[in-house]
């Protein structure tokens, strides 16, 4: 009896220390923050402490993904009408008889719950399918466009994340001034303002007024660059895309890191670091802003998502020939199969990011985990 | 001897959008090489305020210091460029403050926190700063130095923390130590023994420590002479033994008798009385009285205490002054 009882007491200490070590920005919605590493001890376990909460994660994320897929066949097929009678609709006079044709080709006759565990059983193989709609498999469709979207994506990402912070930064430090100001107006309007709306003025002014960007592609149709040409093609042709869809962001992390920046001035370790004699442009930049970079961080994990949801705005504006546009093309004919393995792309790539993002916090930050 | 540390008429202002309100006003006292000079008094009497503004650490805005002299080592530091004021932070005046839990960055070793401060002051190696860093723990009996270096905050216990802030101050050998509160976060126990580490530091160092606290236990034990603040104005300075064997303004009497004695404090058939208190409030910052700013709580009070505004002036004797028209009547009455 008293054995259980202390090793009670052991037990409720360790949750307090794990409470106590549970930092501010760790509730912002991460699906990654709670339980599991903090139960971590070094001594107890061989496996390196790094691996460890890395490789649950990884078993977590699996079953995510799992339940995200089930959710997104469950949520597809609760909207009427499929991929049959969208082909029969343009065909033009389809008859009954070509239309139930097409759906036993396309498996479409079967009962839902059967085309549910047929689906599960090829996505566990792997196997994303057919797209009917394209004739190609489904896979080799998403891996012709991904390096398309990831052009557009990563670059948008970078670009908003510095330049926000920077902006960030500079307004927290002359807060109250012209400066500020600016870029504080500035950031409200263009997080206020509709993405597509900027992309087409964007194209109206430096596409066709200035003449110096092209409209709209990918490349220069017909010109057939090889090498560094191509290169430096495709990079022109980036440059609105990428500054449309950044703009929104770079808007929203200006305004999240110059709120957490004036909070981190607000600290007591910072009046301490004042005190040691250090210049202001240390206390900021190494006091400030190492700190203040913990919620931006966490927010761009959960950005994303919402990413890959800009990222069809802007690919249909632009003509750019991404992933978000043959989302969009597939929902509109139905084409669920292909729609389906966009999906299930999506969120690996969410999924992997927010596990990238973690790895980037624990090193940030050394309250977190068995740092 | 001209004191390390000479305080002269230091007024800080804050500017809220009320209008200016002086939260430290005209307060005057010094502090002399190796002594331990405590600043006591309620909370928001402005005694952290003053302990900030010797080292310009008020955040401006709202707060400037707007008049006064803070005369360090021979040198005005309200005159000196930032440049330098900076050479003193740290350097030759070392500051801990209230909550060791939150005054340490959570996201630096304690050892890179300690070596930051020596090696903005002194041109010393990396492996000297660290070498040194060691010592200081060592110094503040911190266990397992060696390691702890290596340690972040949040490993520290509260105790342990303050510690660490103290051999931060120290690692410059400053001349003046200020503690803005350093134990009012921590438990009893570690209280006591923060305190006795200070006043051990501060012989074998030879430095002076400015002690700012609410706690008149901890003026009796640990400080040589004493400065009470009260709304913002310093109303009795002496000698540590003069203010409690014969404490002159009504104020520091107030506190004095307010001390229970839970031995001696029983009505004659045992039962605990009543706690003494000084009765009233402290007056808001927008609603000072005109003359003297305790005189609405004071109960020797005369009418002449709501049209003079009384300041600190010498006593006969010399060494200890109080902000009172009626403290030769006080001195008087004394047994």
């Amino acid at each position: 009896m008293q054995k259980v009882v202390k090793r009670n007491i052991l037990g409720y200490k360790n949750n307090e220390s794990k409470s106590q070590r549970a930092p501010f920005h760790s509730t912002a919605g991460s699906l990654w923050t709670d339980g599991a590493q903090e139960r971590l001890d070094p001594q107890r376990f061989h496996v390196p402490a790094l691996i460890k909460p890395v490789l649950s994660r990884l078993w977590r994320s699996v079953a995510i993904v799992v339940a995200i897929a089930a959710l997104n066949f469950i949520i597809v097929h609760m909207a009427p009408g499929d991929v049959a009678d969208v082909m029969a609709g343009e065909s033009g006079a389809a008859s009954p008889e070509y239309l139930a044709d097409l759906k036993q080709r396309f498996g479409l006759d079967q009962p839902l719950i059967v085309q549910f565990f047929v689906y599960m059983g090829r996505m566990a193989q792997f196997d994303l399918g057919y797209s009917f709609r394209f004739g190609r498999p489904v896979a080799s469709l998403i891996f012709e466009r991904l390096p398309a979207t990831l052009i557009l994506a990563i670059p948008t990402l970078m670009l908003a994340f510095v330049m926000g912070s920077v902006l960030g930064v500079v307004a927290s430090r002359r807060v109250g001034t012209w400066r500020d100001a600016a870029i504080s107006v500035g950031a409200l309007v263009f997080y206020a303002t509709p993405l597509f709306w900027i992309g087409l003025m964007l194209i109206i002014l430096f596409g066709v007024k200035l003449g110096w960007l092209p409209t709209g592609g990918m490349q220069t149709i017909g010109a057939n660059y090889t090498g560094f040409a191509y290169v430096l093609d495709v990079g022109r042709h980036m440059i609105l895309p990428v500054v449309t869809l950044s703009l929104f962001y770079m808007a929203y992390y200006a305004r999240l890191m110059r709120a957490s920046m004036l909070e981190v001035f607000g600290q007591d370790f910072i009046a301490t670091a004042r005190s040691k004699g250090l210049s202001e442009g240390r206390v900021a930049y190494r006091h400030v802003l190492r700190n203040a970079l913990l919620p931006v961080v966490t927010v761009l994990g959960l950005q994303v998502a919402h990413l890959l949801g800009g990222t069809v705005l802007v690919e249909t504006v632009f003509g750019w020939p991404g992933l978000g546009r043959l989302a969009f093309d597939s929902v509109l004919s139905r084409d669920v199969n292909l729609l389906l393995g966009i999906l299930l792309m999506s969120s690996i790539l969410v999924v992997s990011t927010n596990i990238a993002v973690e790895a980037l916090y624990r090193w940030l930050d050394p309250r977190i985990g068995a740092a | 001897m001209a004191p390390l540390l000479d305080v002269r008429d230091l007024t800080t202002h804050f500017f809220t959008q009320k209008g200016a309100f002086a939260a430290v006003d005209k307060v005057s006292f010094s502090v002399n090489a190796g002594e331990t000079m405590a600043l006591v008094g309620e909370s928001g009497c402005g005694k952290s305020v003053t302990a900030a503004s010797i080292l310009r650490l008020v955040p401006d805005p709202p707060g400037r210091i707007t008049g006064g002299e803070i005369i360090f080592e021979g040198r005005d530091l309200l005159s000196l460029t930032m440049r330098e004021m900076r050479k003193v932070r740290g350097g030759r005046i070392g500051m801990i403050f209230q909550e060791p839990m939150t005054s340490l960055n959570p996201v630096f070793t304690i050892g890179d926190q300690i070596t930051e401060s020596l090696r903005e002051h002194r041109s010393i190696s990396r492996a000297d700063a660290e070498r040194r860093a060691i010592e200081l723990l060592d110094l503040v009996r911190i266990p397992d130095a060696r390691r702890q270096i290596h340690n972040y905050p949040h490993r520290l216990s509260g105790g342990m923390r303050q510690r660490a802030m103290i051999a931060m101050a120290l690692a410059c050998d400053p001349a003046l130590l200020i503690a803005d509160e350093p134990t009012t976060a921590l438990d009893v126990t570690t209280q006591a023994q923060i305190l006795e580490l200070l006043d051990e530091l501060k012989r074998s160092l030879g430095m002076a420590i400015l002690l700012i606290t609410h706690d008149l236990g901890v003026v009796a034990e640990y400080a040589q002479s004493v400065l009470v603040m009260y709304a913002g104005r310093g109303v009795e300075a002496a000698k540590v033994e003069d203010l409690f064997h014969s404490p002159i303004h009504p104020y520091t009497r107030g506190l004095l008798g307010a001390l229970p004695h839970p031995d001696d404090d029983v009505d004659s058939e045992g039962r605990p009385l009543p706690l003494n208190e000084i009765s009233g409030m402290v007056p808001a910052l927008d609603a000072m009285p005109a003359g003297c700013r305790f005189e609405p709580r004071c109960s020797y009070a005369v009418p002449a205490c709501k049209m003079t505004d009384v300041r600190l002036a010498p006593l006969a004797e010399g060494v200890r002054s109080a902000a009172c028209l009626r403290a030769a009547d006080i001195v008087q009455d004394q047994p």
